[in-house]
C-alpha cells in the first residue's frame, strides 16, 4: 500500500468515492423520474465531471464555514457541502415541500448555514454576489473562504470579468473554479475564447493560476486545497481551471449531435470514477466490498428519498404571492381573480 | 436647528447610520478620500475607514453583486452609482439577482443603490437620466425619489434599515440648490411607500415626485393667484405606489394632472394613470393627463434641454387646460 496523497485519510478516500457515487446515481435515478415526467422541467447532467465538482467542494472546510456558489454540473458540489438528496429530488419535481418551495428549478437553492449559495441562470452573476459574501468575511475578520464555479462558457460574460477583477483588486478570499468541460451548450471553447487554456487568463487579472486534470479527483482536491489555503493565508485569489469534459447533452433533451463520437469516447475512457476505483484497489485503499458497501448506501438513500418525496404535493397556487419583499408579505391578488 | 442642503443630509443620514449600526459600509467608484463626484460622502472613509467606505473599480455589475453578496451574509451595504445612468450597466444583475433574492431563494438582500440623477443641469444624454420606469417594472424593488431636504434625510435613513432592495435616486439640481432647517438631535426617519400632501387645493391634483415637486409647487402657487387651488401629492415613494394617499386626493379633487421629468411613453406617469383609471372612474371629470419630457434623448445644449423638459409654464397651461375641461 503506498502513501495516501494529499494528507488525505483512508475514510476522506472513501467519502470522496461516495459523493461521486451518490452525484452520478441520483442523477441516473433524475433520469429514470425524467422519463415518467416526474421531473418537470430541464435535466442538467454532470456524467464525466463529478471528480471535479467533488474534490473541489472537499477542499473547503465546512467547519470553518466556508461558501460556496455552484453551478449547474455541481451536484457533486453541493452534496459535499450538505445538500440532500431528497432536497435535490424535491427540486426536480417542484414539490412544495421542496427548499424554494417550488419556485425555483433543480439546483438552484441554498443554505448559507450549510456553504453553499445557489446560482441564478445569468451565467457570471454568482462571480460579482461571491465577491460581497467574501468582503463580508474579510470586514468581519473570519478566517472562511469562498469558492465560485464558473464555466468556458460564462468565462465569455461581463460580470465574470468584473467580479474577477473586483476580487483581484480586493485581494478577497475567493476560489474562482473555471470548469473547462469543452462545450458551452454546442459552442466548442475554440469559438469561446482564443486562448487554448482559461488558466491564462490568471495572468491579466494579476491573480494565482492552477491548472489540474478535472478527472482525477485526488489532483483536483490537492490543487483546490493549495488555492484554498492560499486564500485563507491571505494570499487572494486563485484562478483554478479543471479540465473535463461534458459527456451529456446541454440537458437531457439535447443529444448533443454536434459533438464527434471519438471525442466522447476518448472522455468516456477517462471516466474519472472508473479511473478512482482502479486507484483505490490497485493502491490498497479500498477493498472491492467496502466500495460495495458504498454503493449499497448509496442507492439506500437515494430510494429512501425518492419515497419519501415521491408523492408529495405541489404548492398551494395561491403560495406564488408572497415574499417578494418582507413588506409588503405578499404581492396583490388581481382583480379578475376576485370576479 | 442646522441649515442644511439636500446633499448634505444625504451625507449626514449615511453617516448617522453608520455610527448607529456597523453593520452598513459603502461601495462605489471615488467615493474614498476623494469624497465622490459630488462630494456626498466627502469624510466618511476618514472617519470610518477604508472596509466601510470601500473604492471600487469602474465595475456596476460587480458593485450591486458584491453589495448583494454581502447583504446575504447580514452587511447593509450602500451602492452610490457615480451618476444613475450608470444604474443600467448593471440592470440585468438588479432585476434578476437582486429583485429576485427573496422571492425564489429566502436571501435576505437589504440593500440601498443610491445616485445622481436627473437634468435641468446641462448633464446632455449620459448624466441627466431618471431611470425608475426601468426598475419600476420589476417585483422585488423598492423607488425612492425624495423632493426635500428632509425627506432625502429621512428617505436614505429609512432605505439602509429596509429589509428589501431600494433604489434611492437624488436629484442632482436639488443638491445645493435647496436648504432647509433640520432640528439637531431628531432622528428623521420618512416612512417607504407613503406619498406626502406637499400642498393642499380643491380644483385640481398634480402628483409628482422629486425636483418636479418644486416646479408643481411653483405652478400650484401661480394658479391660486387666479383663484385655482391645486393639490399637490410629493410621491416620495415610487415602488410600492402608495394608492391610498393618491385615490384619496382625485375623489377630492375629480381631476388629476401627472407630472414628471422622465419621458412620456412607458413612464411612472403611465401606470399612475392607469391605477386611477381602475380606482377612480367615475369620480373623474376630466381625462387624467401627463406633463413628461418629451421621447427624446436628453440633448445638452440649454434651448434644447429647456424645450425637451417639462418646465413651470408647461404645468401651469396644463392645469388652465384641465380646469376648462
Amino acid at each position: 500500500m503506498t502513501d495516501i496523497p494529499a494528507g488525505l485519510t483512508r475514510a476522506q478516500l472513501h467519502e470522496l468515492y461516495y459523493w461521486m457515487r451518490l452525484t452520478r446515481s441520483l442523477e441516473e435515478k433524475l433520469v429514470a423520474l425524467y422519463r415518467q415526467t416526474k421531473v418537470i422541467g430541464g435535466l442538467f447532467r454532470s456524467l464525466g465531471q463529478e471528480a471535479d465538482a467533488v474534490g473541489s467542494a472537499f477542499a473547503l472546510d465546512r467547519a470553518k464555514g466556508d461558501i460556496l456558489s455552484p453551478l449547474i454540473r455541481n451536484l457533486g458540489s453541493m452534496l459535499v457541502q450538505g445538500a440532500t438528496p431528497v432536497e435535490v429530488l424535491r427540486q426536480y419535481m417542484a414539490k412544495a415541500d421542496s427548499p424554494t418551495r417550488g419556485r425555483e428549478l433543480n439546483l438552484h437553492f441554498n443554505d448559507l448555514d450549510r456553504g453553499f449559495l445557489g446560482q441564478i441562470s445569468h451565467l457570471g452573476d454568482m462571480v460579482p454576489v461571491m465577491c460581497g459574501v467574501t468582503m463580508s468575511f474579510k470586514i468581519r475578520r473570519q478566517p472562511r473562504v469562498g469558492m465560485v464555479y464558473i464555466g468556458d462558457g460564462g468565462m465569455s460574460t461581463g460580470a465574470f470579468h468584473e467580479g474577477l477583477n473586483f476580487a483581484a483588486v480586493q485581494r478577497l478570499p475567493l476560489v474562482v473554479v473555471c470548469e473547462n468541460n469543452g462545450y458551452a451548450y454546442s459552442t466548442p471553447m475554440r469559438k469561446q475564447t482564443a486562448v487554448q487554456f482559461l488558466v491564462e487568463k490568471a495572468a491579466a487579472y494579476g491573480v494565482a493560476g492552477e491548472q489540474a486534470d478535472g478527472n482525477d479527483v485526488l489532483a483536483v482536491y490537492e490543487t483546490t486545497r493549495r488555492a484554498v489555503d492560499r486564500a485563507r493565508a491571505g494570499g487572494g485569489v486563485t484562478l483554478l481551471e479543471l479540465i473535463t469534459f461534458r459527456r451529456k447533452g446541454h440537458a437531457e433533451h439535447d443529444n448533443q449531435s454536434y459533438v464527434p463520437t471519438e471525442e466522447l469516447e476518448a472522455w468516456e475512457a477517462r471516466d474519472p470514477i472508473d479511473r478512482y476505483v482502479r486507484r483505490l484497489t490497485e493502491q490498497g485503499w479500498a477493498s472491492p466490498a467496502e466500495l460495495t458497501d458504498l454503493d449499497h448506501r448509496v442507492t439506500t438513500e437515494i430510494d429512501t428519498a425518492v419515497m419519501l418525496c415521491e408523492n408529495e404535493p405541489l404548492p398551494d397556487p395561491a403560495s406564488a404571492l408572497t415574499g417578494v419583499l418582507a413588506v409588503p408579505a405578499a404581492a396583490e391578488l388581481e382583480w379578475y381573480r376576485r370576479l | 436647528m442646522a441649515l442644511v442642503t439636500y446633499l448634505e443630509a444625504i451625507r449626514d443620514g449615511l453617516r448617522e447610520e453608520m455610527e448607529r449600526d456597523d453593520r452598513v459600509f459603502m461601495i462605489g467608484e471615488d467615493i474614498g478620500s476623494f469624497g465622490g463626484a459630488f462630494k456626498v460622502t466627502e469624510g466618511l472613509q476618514e472617519r470610518f475607514g477604508a472596509d466601510r467606505v470601500v473604492d471600487a473599480p469602474i465595475s456596476e455589475t460587480a458593485i450591486v453583486g458584491a453589495a448583494a453578496g454581502a447583504a446575504h451574509m447580514g452587511l447593509r451595504p450602500v451602492c452610490e452609482m457615480q451618476f444613475i445612468d450608470f444604474l443600467s450597466c448593471a440592470y440585468s444583475i438588479i432585476t434578476n439577482y437582486v429583485a429576485t433574492a427573496r422571492y425564489r431563494a429566502d436571501l435576505k438582500t437589504p440593500m440601498v443603490i443610491r445616485g445622481p440623477s436627473g437634468g435641468y443641469v446641462r448633464g446632455g444624454p449620459f448624466h441627466s437620466q431618471n431611470p425608475e420606469a426601468a426598475y419600476l417594472h420589476t417585483p422585488g424593488l423598492k423607488i425612492v425619489a425624495p423632493a426635500t431636504v428632509r425627506d432625502a434625510k429621512g428617505l436614505i435613513k429609512a432605505a439602509i434599515r429596509d429589509d428589501d432592495p431600494v433604489l434611492y435616486f437624488e436629484h442632482k439640481y436639488l443638491y445645493r440648490r435647496i436648504k432647509e432647517d433640520l432640528p439637531d438631535g431628531e432622528e428623521i426617519l420618512t416612512p417607504i411607500g407613503k406619498a406626502h400632501v406637499a400642498r393642499e387645493g380643491t380644483h385640481l391634483t398634480i402628483v409628482t415626485y422629486s425636483a418636479m415637486v418644486h416646479k408643481a409647487l411653483e405652478a400650484a402657487e401661480r394658479l391660486s393667484n387666479d383663484g385655482i387651488s391645486v393639490e399637490v401629492i410629493d410621491l416620495r415613494t415610487l415602488l410600492p405606489i402608495d394608492d391610498a394617499t393618491i385615490v384619496a386626493s382625485v375623489k377630492k379633487t375629480s381631476r388629476v394632472l401627472i407630472v414628471h421629468e422622465d419621458t412620456r411613453t412607458g413612464g411612472m406617469a403611465g401606470e399612475l394613470a392607469a391605477r386611477i383609471n381602475e380606482q377612480c372612474f367615475e369620480w373623474l371629470d376630466a381625462p387624467v393627463r401627463r406633463v413628461c419630457a418629451h421621447d427624446v434623448p436628453l440633448p445638452y445644449a440649454p434651448t434644447l434641454e429647456d424645450f425637451v423638459l417639462p418646465q413651470i409654464d408647461d404645468i401651469v397651461k396644463a392645469v388652465r387646460w384641465m380646469v376648462r375641461y
